[in-house]
């Protein structure tokens, strides 16, 4: 886990609301929000918590391990590519995409881990990949 | 079905879909202005009567520049954009300000001119918080429509060929509609054989993009009464916002289980009292969520009853977007909407084509779904009636 590959992917547009979250995945790391008051993991991680509204909410480790909860291949472009949700076994589902794979053999539940794709500044990207076996 | 109790109620006096699919010459401005006064013309009213405005989509600060440019004098406007389901909205907000009182003709419009322009969205128009976090993932409009499609299947079956039914219903349908872009009539073999775009959506699982637009006339009772059209009274509406809920989606679902419900119980109907719908169909999938999450079959049904041969008029039950629909007539400026509700007029007063008019349609539903269907979107639904 936590290798870097090389993509064509836009580098994310860092800003008050997501800063937390890029600079945690440049050091490797996927966050997603924890409410210390209601429990409930929620994703995308923000400064409140979308189930309560409350303040008191941690930019919490994600273990990087998922599954795949719906998936596309974007076949109209140059170099195709897996849109997809995966599970993340936290809980929340986040929206990413599936790389080293084969197209051919994914399918929705299968096993996926997180990989980190160098974007075109050089900043990183979570991604997922499948596990072998899964 | 319970006459309603509604003490509120406002009409669709005009309605009028610009003829136009390709506006290399006409401005955006422009075509606002011929759909304002084709649906005006429609009812009977001239610019002056208006003294309400909605858009979503025009050109300007809200709906500032636009009033200014028409020369409205309005004592109500609303710009609220929910993307292509915003002109059912706007029916609703502008019933229920007429019902107040508020005002007596309300114009809403909608123009756009992608295809001559030739680009889709601008993107960072919609950059809400949750794009900073979306944004390297490349989502698109169809690749988000294809997740929720292959979800779908997943959980319950539907095939490619099932999706197929819905194109091939709106094909047949077009195929009388002059002023369709592909008039052509196809097959499930067809549709399944066209290239993959966002698996497992294929090219004719897609809605074509189109210039031009559409614009309606909202009036109280005593307007529609002085009017010699036929009176189509909004029964029932109503209006959901649905999201991914903090990172717990629910795709093969839509706001429409919101939305339907609302409109249905408001108008006092069940969806076998609908004679024909006008459904979003931006993507085949867009129509099958819907019709399960509406009531017409239950959830994970609908393949089957597409399959059936249920959306072709003339044979199945509910005749559905009987002008072609997004799929085969007009998507104008990506938002089709509007086309929704202006054929569901069309079917209530009789003015459909006579080969897919529905006979005795007395009461219609016409349901919209802008935005993003796999993440985040509004459902708008209508049930219009012939008085």
């Amino acid at each position: 886990m936590a290798e870097t590959i090389q993509t064509d992917v836009p580098p994310p547009n860092v800003d008050l609301d997501n800063e937390q979250f890029w600079a945690a995945a440049n050091r490797r790391q996927l966050r997603i929000g924890q409410c210390t008051k209601c429990q409930k993991a929620f994703f995308y991680p923000r400064h409140f918590c979308p189930f309560c509204l409350s303040a008191d909410v941690d930019w919490a480790l994600a273990s990087g391990k998922a599954q795949i909860y719906s998936y596309t291949v974007m076949r109209r472009v140059d170099n195709p590519y897996v849109l997809a949700y995966v599970q993340l076994d936290e809980g929340p589902a986040m929206m990413t995409n599936i790389v080293e794979c084969d197209f051919e053999s994914l399918r929705v539940g299968q096993i996926v881990e997180a990989v980190y794709a160098t974007s075109k500044n050089g900043s990183l990207v979570p991604m997922f990949r499948p596990i072998d076996g899964h | 079905m319970t006459r309603p109790s509604n003490p509120g109620a406002a009409y669709i006096a005009g309605a009028f879909e610009h003829p136009t699919r390709l506006a290399t010459g006409l401005s955006i401005a422009q075509l606002h202005a011929e759909v304002a006064r084709g649906a005006l013309e429609d009812a009977g009213l001239g610019i002056a009567d208006v003294d309400a405005f909605y858009t979503a989509d025009a050109p300007g600060l809200g709906p500032i520049a636009i009033v200014e440019h028409l020369g409205i004098k309005p004592q109500i406007v609303d710009s609220t954009d929910v993307g292509g389901s915003s002109y059912l909205l706007h029916v609703n907000h502008a019933t229920q300000a007429i019902a107040a009182g508020k005002c007596s003709v309300a114009l809403i419009t909608l123009a756009g001119r992608p295809r001559a322009e030739g680009k889709i969205t601008v993107a960072s128009r919609f950059a809400g918080p949750d794009v900073g976090f979306e944004s390297p993932y490349r989502s698109s409009v169809v690749g988000m429509y294809a997740m929720a499609a292959a979800r779908h299947m997943h959980e319950f079956g539907t095939t490619g060929e099932q999706l197929a039914w819905i194109k091939v219903a709106a094909s047949v349908h077009a195929q009388h509609n002059p002023l369709a872009l592909l008039r052509n009539v196809v097959t499930v073999e067809e549709v399944v054989n066209s290239p993959m775009v966002a698996d497992p959506l294929h090219r004719l699982d897609c809605c074509v993009i189109t210039d031009g637009g559409g614009a309606l006339v909202v009036v109280s009772p005593e307007i529609a009464r002085s009017l010699a059209r036929p009176k189509v009274r909004v029964r029932g509406a109503g209006e959901f916002v649905k999201h991914i809920r903090g990172g717990y989606p629910d795709i093969t679902s839509s706001g429409a289980v919101v939305s339907g419900a609302q409109a249905l119980a408001e108008a006092g109907v069940t969806p076998k009292d609908i004679k024909c719908a006008c459904i979003y169909d931006s993507f085949t999938i867009s129509v099958l969520i819907a019709l399960e999450d509406l009531g017409f079959c239950e959830k994970g049904k609908g393949g089957q009853f597409v399959s059936e041969g249920n959306l072709i008029s003339g044979v199945g039950r509910l005749p559905f977007n009987t002008d072609g629909g997004g799929l085969c007539n007009n998507h104008p400026s990506n938002r089709g909407g509007m086309t929704k509700v202006i054929e569901t007029v069309r079917q209530l007063r009789g003015e459909a084509h006579p080969r897919v008019q529905v006979p005795n349609c007395d009461i219609a539903l016409a349901h919209g779904t802008g935005g993003w269907i796999a993440s985040r979107h509004c459902s708008a639904t209508l049930v219009l009636e012939r008085e």
